[in-house]
């Protein structure tokens, strides 16, 4: 054989037996090592990889690895049973939670806002929008800047005549269900023409991919209006319009407004806490916004791994929401929290609460 | 003028007329050489992984998409409504808005790529012609997803506040260029694939026009052609080979996903303005997959690949008819020039 075949194969032999030797090793190492998987919504990855860094170097022998794959495939894994905890900003259905192979139990983690940003050339103070308004633009009625329904809000604030133009998400998303969920608890002709979906069909406007898409499509063209989340206005330089609630008042979307949403439906909240919070009654709260979650199985098979679980969420719905601020996410009123330590503690294996039994 | 053509030996007279009785010793190896035995099976085996692919992926998708066939039966086709919440699913405006976005690329991009690359072989110095290949080869390996920011931040408002007022001031008459002007439809997604495919379908050509024998050009130049007569042969004969660039460039561009997503609008209708926004097939799958958790819904997406899959199968296949209809044309004009 020539010496550069042969020491060719002898690189790829050797090159196969390091694999080896190197995939066999991960298993060894990982005996003494607990490791989790979990996937789901993009709305909440930035905090859970920022939970995950801290965890880690809290308790160096517990792995877990967060997918951002969407909610409808957090959904989907979780009922395949391939991941060990699933994330979801809407919570399941009921059609979704019979369809699973256990009870599955739903765990808030962080509120989100879904705030209106716009691109008014000449219009520097923030808009204000009424819920009446927001459909009638959304639904097409509304199709100039200088309608008396927007003007009527707006005293003072000089608005073109240019047409609307509306832009939404393309892709399907858990940021679109908040917003049409709150268009179809404000508007009868919203939720009969439209209704609250995470790819509904749109009567008007152009479709970005994903925040960043909607962001980019408002700041390039001017007379446009849309939804996104809250952290892209700001990064963006885009302004934010304010929100007449429930209660009458014009709010900002701000991480207070959110948790206070929260908290002012602390009371309606049913046992499960699959809820919507949008459109909520008290007088600070701002009406677009919702609760993302973590789900998992109530029975744990493996015990050591739930109780990992278990533990990685206790410490989340504490410690874990002092994260939540500075990456613009709204931390659970306290209410909600000692709602929350109740389902964990419902977690077992074996018939034994994993929480109770540290 | 007759092409010379060179004479190959054909491999049925290589082992004549004993090779017709089938014997699997001689269909594997007809050299009888266990080396040549060895490769004839690996490339074999190459094929059939490939047959074995395409006929497991027709399978597995059309399975997939039964029951949306079975709910929606022919009216999935001509249905316009795409409406996820309601269970309600057509892929007429998707249909429509990945030809129509194709078609636009085309008009644009086969002109242009012709021009590069006649301009390549038989005009540009070669000074010159090497590093404009390089570049337009360079064009061509950008990354798609770059192609639609690109698009984002400086096709769509440029086409926003010059391009689209111009064709609406011109041509405002026809029921194409009407409408809200915004930068972001049906034309601006034409547009971004016809600059994504022009240098797939000028590298090609300018290979194949290349390869046209230079004997061909200086026959007709020594009987007086001028230079556009001389590149009118060359491209004639040529043609099997153009047809077969623009096959390639429209192939690329019916698939093409995130560019076109991020500046068409993404909004599934259809409507006369080229203005207007619209949706593409690789786009709604895109879009939509991730958070189809519905079995109904999902199945409807898997059928529209489906049809993505036809649509690409009928396309290639129009457009090689049309490549043998012409091809069968021009090689007598040719004679005759």
């Amino acid at each position: 054989m020539p010496p550069l075949r042969s020491s060719l194969l002898w690189a790829l032999l050797l090159t196969f037996v390091f694999l080896l030797a190197n995939a066999c090793g991960g298993q060894q190492g990982g005996a003494g090592k607990i490791s989790l998987q979990g996937a789901g919504a993009t709305f909440p990855n930035p905090l859970y990889q920022k939970w995950l860094s801290e965890y880690s170097k809290l308790n160096p022998n517990v792995r877990i690895d967060y997918q951002s794959i969407g909610s409808g495939g957090g959904i989907k894994q979780i009922q395949a049973q391939t991941v060990d905890f699933g994330a979801s900003d809407a919570p399941m259905t009921d059609a979704e939670m019979n369809a699973s192979p256990a009870k599955l139990v739903h765990i808030p983690t962080v509120l989100g806002a879904v705030v209106l940003t716009y691109n008014l050339p000449g219009v520097t103070q923030p808009l204000r929008f009424s819920s009446g308004t927001i459909a009638d633009i959304f639904l097409g009625k509304i199709t100039k800047w200088n309608d008396a329904k927007i003007q009527q809000d707006n005293t003072g604030v000089n608005l073109p005549s240019a047409d609307i133009t509306v832009v939404h998400r393309s892709d399907g998303s858990g940021t679109t269900f908040v917003f049409t969920d709150y268009l179809s608890k404000v508007s009868d002709e919203w939720k009969q023409k439209v209704g609250a979906d995470k790819s509904p069909q749109w009567p008007v406007g152009q479709g970005g991919k994903g925040n960043e898409g909607v962001t980019g499509m408002i700041k390039q063209q001017p007379n446009t209006i849309g939804y996104v989340e809250l952290a892209y206005p700001k990064q963006n330089n885009l302004p934010v319009a304010l929100v007449k609630n429930a209660a009458g008042n014009f709010v900002e979307p701000t991480i207070e407004a959110v948790t206070a949403a929260a908290a002012d439906s602390a009371a309606q909240t049913p046992e499960d806490l699959r809820v919507s919070i949008v459109n909520a009654q008290g007088a600070q709260s701002y009406p677009i916004s919702s609760y993302t979650y973590i789900l998992v199985y109530m029975e744990q098979r493996d015990a050591v791994k739930g109780r990992a679980l278990v533990d990685f969420l206790w410490w989340g719905i504490h410690d874990g929401e002092n994260f939540a601020s500075s990456l613009q996410y709204a931390p659970l009123p306290a209410e909600i929290v000692r709602r929350a330590e109740a389902k964990i503690n419902s977690i077992v294996s074996n018939g034994k609460p994993l929480h109770a039994a540290q | 003028m007759e092409n010379p053509q060179p004479v190959f030996p054909s491999p049925a007279s290589e082992y004549g007329a004993r090779a017709r009785v089938w014997n699997w010793r001689r269909a594997i190896a007809p050299t009888g050489n266990r080396g040549d035995a060895i490769f004839r099976a690996a490339l074999f085996f190459a094929v059939l992984l490939l047959l074995l692919i395409v006929l497991l992926m027709v399978v597995k998708i059309g399975l997939n998409a039964l029951p949306s066939i079975q709910r929606y039966g022919f009216g999935f086709l001509t249905s316009s409504s795409w409406n996820p919440a309601r269970s309600d699913f057509g892929a007429l405006p998707f249909i429509y808005g990945t030809i129509v976005s194709s078609l636009i690329a085309l008009i644009i991009a086969v002109p242009l790529s012709l021009g590069i690359a006649i301009f390549l072989v038989e005009q540009a110095p070669r000074r010159l012609a090497r590093p404009i290949t390089f570049l337009v080869e360079l064009l061509a390996a950008i990354p798609s997803v770059v192609y639609g920011l690109w698009g984002i931040f400086v096709l769509a408002p440029l086409l926003r506040t010059s391009v689209e007022p111009a064709l609406a001031r011109v041509f405002g008459w026809l029921p194409l260029f009407q409408g809200p002007i915004t930068g972001i439809g049906l034309l601006t997604g034409g547009i971004i694939l016809a600059i994504m495919i022009t240098p797939i379908i000028s590298a090609v050509v300018r290979d194949v026009l290349a390869a046209v024998p230079t004997s061909q050009r200086e026959a007709a130049l020594a009987l007086g052609a001028t230079k556009w007569e001389t590149t009118r042969i060359v491209l004639a004969n040529a043609a099997s080979g153009i047809a077969g660039a623009v096959i390639l460039g429209l192939g690329r561009a019916i698939g093409e996903t995130m560019a076109v997503t991020m500046v068409i609008g993404n909004r599934p209708q259809i409507s006369a303005s080229l203005f207007a926004p619209s949706y593409t097939i690789a786009s709604v799958i895109a879009n939509e997959f991730t958070e189809a958790t519905d079995n109904l819904y999902l199945s409807a997406l898997v059928e529209i690949g489906l049809i993505l899959f036809l649509v690409t199968f009928i396309v290639n296949g129009a457009a090689k008819l049309l490549v043998w209809s012409v091809t069968r044309g021009t090689s007598g004009t040719a004679r005759a020039a």
